[in-house]
């Protein structure tokens, strides 16, 4: 094995763990819990009347708008771990090649929030 | 040794099944849900190739990002199961010219490794032992590949301009809040005394 996977294995039982504890938590209800199942359980409830509607129902584009910025940002810091690593050895010239592309972005950044992009009406 | 071997056919066992459940499930929620299963058992795959940089931003872009992304179009389309399973017979050219290609390509890279089976170690730049993955990948990005680098910002920005553009319409009947407005009153542009004539009232 590897000096990288090694590393690793503490991951390996961290996730193992959670599994066990996650699975535990899921059968047991099954083996312990009083059961007593009826429809109107699982049955929407709206406030006294019957469901109008599914719930799978078409909604604002907006949360599609959020979710697309967050992921950009999400890339941009995903740029920004390996710079950081090899900042020592990259010099200045890679300082500011990521200074540029932290400016292009900041001009989009500048654009949504004027835009207000950022805001929920 | 062993260890390896078997977290690598774990890893790859799941992630063609739960690809399978991609397609198979009928429910696109849940074909969703097994896309996540099998991102986070390709990045437990990238792991054990010594990737260690790309099987986290796998995690943390497309399990954190793109899989919620893709959750919200799948909500959003309004979906009606039924009538989803109607085309599949119309996709099914397409898709299975892209399962042969993908297949032809498959066979491509067996085929090389069976015919020369050094060929790809010649090709396969090796991983240096004294430096981290990610240090590794950051010394070149920077600097010798400074200009996919900043290619990869303006499409980013291209692509925050262009959701924008896309998404955003305010609605001007909307009320909004603005502080500056709320600050700036005082007494003295907000309230005025006026005369009211008896018997009438006063128009605005």
């Amino acid at each position: 094995m590897s000096e990288i996977l090694k590393d690793y294995l503490p991951l390996v039982v961290f996730i193992a763990v959670a599994m066990g504890i996650g699975v535990a938590l899921l059968v047991v209800p099954f083996i312990v819990a009083y059961s007593n199942p009826d429809p109107e359980k699982l049955s929407a409830y709206e406030c006294g009347f019957n469901a109008f509607d599914d719930a799978r129902m078409k909604f604002d584009v907006r949360f599609y708008l959020v979710a697309i910025l967050f992921i950009i940002f999400d890339l941009e810091v995903a740029f920004l771990f390996p710079w950081a690593v090899a900042f020592g050895q990259i010099g200045l010239f890679g300082f500011w090649s990521m200074m540029v592309f932290l400016a292009v972005l900041t001009i989009g950044f500048i654009y949504e929030w004027r835009k207000g992009a950022l805001e929920w009406d | 040794m062993i260890l390896p071997a078997l977290f690598f056919y774990l890893f790859a066992g799941v992630c063609v099944a739960s690809a399978f459940m991609v397609i198979a499930s009928r429910n696109p929620v849940h074909s969703v849900l097994f896309l996540i299963l099998t991102f986070v058992n390709a990045s437990g795959l990238f792991m054990l190739l010594g990737a260690e940089f790309l099987a986290m931003i796998l995690i943390v872009v497309y399990v954190g990002a793109v899989a919620v992304l893709f959750l919200f179009v799948v909500m959003m389309l309004d979906v009606d199961f039924v009538e989803l399973r109607q085309g599949f017979l119309n996709y099914l050219p397409v898709g299975a010219l892209v399962g042969i290609v993908v297949l032809i390509e498959l066979m491509l890279v067996l085929g090389g490794a069976v015919i020369s089976p050094g060929a790809a170690k010649s090709i396969v730049t090796p991983i240096p032992q004294d430096i981290s993955n990610t240090g590794a990948l950051g010394l070149v990005l920077y600097t010798r590949y400074i200009y996919f680098f900043q290619a990869a910002g303006l499409i980013l920005l291209v692509a925050m301009i262009g959701a924008i553009v896309l998404t955003l319409h305010h609605r001007p009947s909307a009320k909004r809040q603005s502080i500056p407005a709320q600050n700036a009153r005082n007494t003295a542009n907000s309230i005025e005394v006026r005369k009211v004539a008896s018997g009438e009232g006063l128009q605005p």
